[in-house]
């Protein structure tokens, strides 16, 4: 039984953004600002009411009846105001009394999604997409985003402002999109979505709650759009399948001090089976169509990273869907991989070749790739490169992992 | 970085048709190809054709297949990013058409527009 302390954030957490998404849709997108303020207030009046009379028996339906009349407040004045000052629009203001503000669940959803959808927009750059989804959909606290940016509350006031000014101007909907144009504008939210994860996952950040906090958030949306049914697309499924299988090492790849364990190694007892098995589900259902997205790829590399064994068929599965992944979408740590991947397949002459084309210098992964291939073929070029890759790197965990390899070559050359 | 285009061309095979195995091979070996390319950051895009076709010719003349008068057919081409037409031709080493007594032709792209 979580206590009267406890339920609130939880609450703010979970219905912040339900009530915020359904006023927003409302009021339209350019009064975005006006649905947070009376999702935020709804709040403080529920912090303080129960504060004193202690919790009403149904903490859900007492916010949503406060919010309802708080925004039947905020339409009434918003009519006295066009109707007296601009004079404009006749709009009989008794009506409003009467009007259902719909918080029913079905309703809630489908405002979410299609908040979604208005958020992960290209307009506006994607870590204000990423903070902005985190604000609205995930009822993040602005100091929290920041911990997540490793960036201060000034810095991210002022990029969710910008962004609802540029959202505005672009006279962005809270509405589903055409379903000729659904695969569109999907891909746009799967990007949001898929950066989303990568935030928490391999954020800097050394609140791992806060990471992980982020990496379900992600987890969570994305769900959604798998089950309903227009969103309900094989990339969707793809998407969830990688989140699942990167998700199952959230345990084993950070130490109790907060500290990245590298793959090799985690203790594999810690990771999450049922989340393996939730990955293989989406997969499969990922299969269904002949579309092969990056999100494809990459789960099904991340599949054959839940076997840790090292076996052919695996290094040759994994060089074979980064040899695809590359012609889908460059990208250099893909690039770096695919090389890794063909030094297991092929061994680490043929790999070497590849390596010296890719010319990625100034990236510690990449001289860490090269220390890593001439090790035991040419332990001084090894150290050259590992050496480089020290100066590089920037994290303590990566500079000390850099350092035992060193250590272990010297110690083989004499 | 400039544009080149490969060009692909090999003799046609006629009716000979590799087993799926042979076929699976090459396919991880054009694949593997084409992600030392990529990995570079330098590919742009590619076309496998298929061998069926037809070829119109002044005076309304249509032959079916490309390959009726020709020793060699287009197999298919990829366009990349290059320094120079010696660094595309580099790169054009390796390519699994040469196994097959094929071989690869590296042309510059001339920009468009302006």
């Amino acid at each position: 039984m979580q206590t009267d302390k406890e339920i609130i954030p939880h609450l703010f957490r979970t219905e912040y953004s339900k009530i915020t998404a359904v006023l927003a849709k409302l009021f339209g997108f350019e009064h975005i600002e006006v649905a947070e303020d009376i999702a935020s207030d709804t709040f403080l009046l529920a912090a303080e009411t129960w504060g004193i009379k202690g919790l009403p028996e149904n903490p859900v339906a007492w916010l949503y009846a406060v919010a309802k009349n708080r925004a039947k407040d905020h339409l009434k004045h918003r009519t006295i105001f066009t109707e007296k000052v601009i004079g404009g629009v006749k709009q009989n203001s008794a009506d409003l009394y009467e009007m259902e503000i719909d918080l029913s669940n079905k309703n809630i959803v489908d405002s979410q999604l299609q908040m979604m959808f208005a958020i992960c927009n290209p307009a506006i750059p994607p870590e204000a997409q990423i903070g902005l989804s985190l604000r609205i959909l995930c009822g993040f606290g602005i100091e929290e985003i920041a911990d997540a940016f490793l960036s201060n509350k000034e810095t991210i006031n002022k990029r969710l402002f910008r962004a609802r000014e540029k959202l505005r101007k672009e006279h962005v909907k809270i509405e589903f999109p055409a379903q000729s144009e659904i695969n569109k504008r999907l891909e746009n939210v799967l990007t949001t979505l898929y950066l989303l994860f990568n935030e928490g996952y391999y954020s800097l950040s050394q609140n791992t709650t806060l990471r992980k906090g982020l990496c379900l958030e992600a987890m969570r949306l994305n769900f959604m759009l798998i089950e309903n049914k227009s969103t309900n697309k094989p990339a969707v499924n793809a998407l969830l399948s990688l989140m699942c299988f990167h998700a199952s090492r959230f345990e084993a790849r950070i130490n109790p001090e907060g500290e990245i364990v590298l793959y090799e190694d985690q203790d594999t007892t810690l990771w999450d089976n049922d989340l393996i098995t939730q990955g293989e589900f989406y997969l499969n259902k990922a299969a269904e169509g002949n579309e092969v997205s990056k999100y494809h790829l990459e789960a099904a590399i991340a599949y054959w990273h839940t076997k840790k064994s090292d076996t052919i068929e695996k290094w040759e599965n994994i060089l074979q869907l980064y040899n695809r992944l590359l012609q889908v979408e460059y990208s250099p740590m893909a690039a770096l991989n695919r090389t890794y991947a063909l030094s297991k397949a092929d061994g680490k002459l043929i790999a070497i070749n590849e390596a010296e084309k890719l010319k990625l210098t100034n990236n510690h992964v990449y001289s860490l790739l090269l220390g890593y291939l001439y090790t035991d073929i040419d332990n001084e070029k090894a150290v050259a490169h590992l050496k480089t890759a020290l100066k590089l790197a920037k994290s303590k965990t990566d500079k000390t992992a850099i350092e035992k390899s060193i250590g272990k070559i010297k110690v083989l050359s004499k | 970085m400039k544009e080149f285009v490969m060009l692909f061309r090999n003799a046609p095979t006629g009716d000979a048709r590799p087993t799926p195995e042979v076929m699976q091979e090459f396919a991880k070996k054009w694949d593997t190809w084409l992600a030392g390319i990529s990995g570079q950051g330098k590919f742009i895009s590619g076309s496998r054709l298929g061998a069926e076709g037809k070829i119109l010719k002044p005076g309304n003349v249509v032959t079916d297949g490309p390959y009726a008068e020709v020793k060699e057919i287009l197999g298919g081409f990829i366009n990349v990013k290059a320094a120079s037409l010696d660094d595309a031709f580099e790169m054009a080493h390796g390519c699994p058409i040469l196994l097959l007594g094929g071989y690869v032709e590296v042309r510059p792209v001339i920009p468009t527009g302006n």
